[in-house]
């Protein structure tokens, strides 16, 4: 008795977690929502409003832009976050642990700090409206660098030493044994990583005009202000941002949780 | 460091196995000259600390600097020292900002937590298909702001959403949402609350997974109620994992922003213009670069002072066992 109370609970939970996704899809079909509230099942399902979508931006374009932006962002990271955190876990330098602090106070400072300078910057290097300045803020990343830091110095040091031994140097030791040895930790990083560059939102719309430099997130927000009330297209737009994201997320569960449980990052 | 003369182990095969332990260790980092070393360092260092300090050190220091002055973002920048924070302090639309931010903060975190610990107690236990449970309730999570609060603002939409929709079926008159002033605010917790309860259900089911059973078992022994275990055994077991989540709650509720912006732009009649909302109409609408600057340096100092002071507070209720 208790057993189904508990798991007629939790299946309503379910229903309003995942209800409103579904939604998003019958509402994208139903032509000319928003005059009224959607059937749950169309009369006349079309595609119209994907259409329309497809006329009133470059919304292939912007597609395009979010996933090689993302997957940039997310490849760039890894690199200088691993690298930085072998430097951090072994290597010896004077300032080593200043140097981190410093890493770490840049943690503490959020976008909205800096996105007025960064803003100006931009300006300043003829940078705005570009997909440089959409990169620049993500080419290098604190957290992963402290991330990363913990998983180098979890790798056995006999290992480097037997290494060195047989005339390996540093970069060597980093890209045949330590870089394989962190792979976990690198890929729950990516997740993380690929997650908010694909979400991101005030930085795009601080530096970015042009429809054509647009990533999703953007695009819809500038979508939804030109069809105030044709629903239909706005959640067309919204299926096609949630199915990437979605498919990823399935794919690499077991990390993005672990990641999420581990820093609080989401 | 004697054995930083001695040069790196080089060709093993003429070198003569050494002993492990410190002295060789030493050998390892401070091995080969200096210089060389040096580029190493650079070379590893070099790829992330360039860019940190071109696009975060760089703007955080050009952003102190800014907040000393009067700026358009067109004309010269015009110093005037600490006027910029006297004058938002006396400002009531800054004050409005942070009462805002708290409404939305009080209303947000006590309803995330609450149904978060709901989510992670019920998928606590030994279902069938709980993974399947735990992947849905987590789906918004992973979804941008952006869609998510579009999607809230159709199913919030006054007239032919879904949620008066459903609300008319049962004979209630549901009200504006997001174009009632009263009803906005919450209508932007609702729609964040749902997006991060999964994250919280994640973080406490990590929690839960690390109390004992034996502590169960004992408790039930002595003849306790099912409430008097989650009382006096689960909550005070997860303060933890409570205080980290309300420390990033309270982070990421001091900056929301997206929401609101997709939402309701800081509307209707400025009911939800909460301080990021501002910094942003500050700079891009009013052209205030140097009160802007000075509201975010003025919003992370809060920010700072709370994470602080809970981080000071812990002793008082989180138990670490």
């Amino acid at each position: 008795m208790r057993r189904a109370v508990l798991y007629a609970a939790v299946i309503a939970g379910a229903l309003v977690m995942l209800f409103p996704f579904a939604w998003t899809v019958i509402t994208s079909i139903t032509p000319g929502a928003g005059l009224g509230s959607p059937d749950l099942i169309p009369d006349e399902p079309g595609l119209d409003a994907y259409r329309t979508l497809l006329d009133a931006m470059p919304f292939w374009r912007i597609l395009a832009n979010s996933l090689w932006i993302a997957v940039a962002s997310t490849l760039l990271q890894l690199v200088t976050s691993a690298m930085a955190a072998y430097a951090f876990a072994r290597l010896n330098f004077p300032g080593r642990n200043a140097l981190f602090l410093v890493y770490l106070a840049t943690l503490m400072v959020p976008m909205q700090v800096l996105v007025v300078p960064l803003f100006i910057e931009m300006r300043e290097l003829n940078l705005v409206d570009t997909y440089a300045a959409l990169l620049a803020p993500s080419i290098a990343s604190a957290f992963g660098v402290f991330l990363l830091r913990q998983a180098v110095a979890q790798v056995p040091i006999e290992l480097d030493e037997a290494a060195t031994i047989d005339g390996a140097g540093h970069l060597r030791i980093f890209v045949s044994i330590v870089w394989p040895l962190i792979r976990p930790a690198l890929a729950t990083f990516a997740v993380l990583a690929f997650m908010s560059s694909w979400n991101s939102f005030l930085w795009p719309l601080v530096v970015i005009r042009s429809p054509e430099l647009m990533t999703l997130p953007l695009g819809l927000s500038t979508l939804h202000g030109q069809f105030t009330t044709e629903w239909d297209v706005v959640m067309a737009g919204s299926v096609i941002s949630i199915v990437p994201i979605a498919v990823l997320y399935l794919a690499a569960q077991k990390y993005v949780i672990q990641g999420v449980a581990r820093s609080g990052l989401k | 460091m004697s054995t930083a003369t001695t040069g790196r182990p080089t060709r093993p095969a003429t070198q003569p196995p050494r002993r492990p332990g410190k002295r060789h260790r030493n050998t390892l980092r401070y091995g080969g000259n200096r210089l060389r070393y040096a580029g190493i360092v650079a070379l590893f260092l070099a790829p992330s600390l360039v860019p940190l300090t071109l696009f975060t050190l760089v703007p955080m220091v050009s952003s102190l600097w800014v907040s000393l002055h009067d700026w358009n973002l067109i004309t010269p920048m015009e110093f005037v020292g600490l006027a910029n924070y006297r004058e938002l302090l006396s400002d009531g639309d800054t004050w409005a900002a942070f009462g805002h931010t708290l409404g939305y903060i009080a209303g947000y975190l006590p309803l995330v937590y609450v149904l978060g610990l709901a989510a992670a107690l019920a998928l606590n236990t030994a279902l069938r298909g709980r993974n399947v449970f735990r992947a849905a309730y987590f789906l918004p999570v992973v979804t941008s702001w952006v869609v998510v609060a579009l999607l809230w603002r159709w199913l919030l939409s006054p007239a032919n959403g879904l949620v008066n929709h459903l609300l008319g079926l049962v004979g209630i008159d549901g009200p504006g949402w997001w174009t009632d002033p009263a009803w906005a605010m919450p209508s932007v917790i609702l729609a964040s609350a749902w997006k991060d309860l999964g994250f919280v259900m994640i973080i406490l089911l990590a929690g839960l997974q690390s109390v004992p059973g034996e502590l169960y078992d004992a408790a039930r022994v002595d003849g306790t109620s099912a409430w008097q275990r989650f009382r006096y055994v689960t909550l005070p077991l997860l303060s933890p994992s409570t205080f980290f989540v309300v420390v990033i709650s309270l982070i990421n509720g001091f900056q929301v922003f997206d929401q609101v912006y997709v939402m309701t732009g800081g509307g209707p009649a400025g009911a939800t213009e909460v301080v990021v909302q501002q910094i942003y109409d500050l700079t891009f609408r009013y052209g205030r670069a140097g009160d802007a600057s000075a509201l975010s340096w003025l919003l992370f100092v809060v920010v700072l002072v709370v994470t602080i002071i809970q981080v000071r507070g812990q002793r008082r209720w989180v138990t670490y066992a």
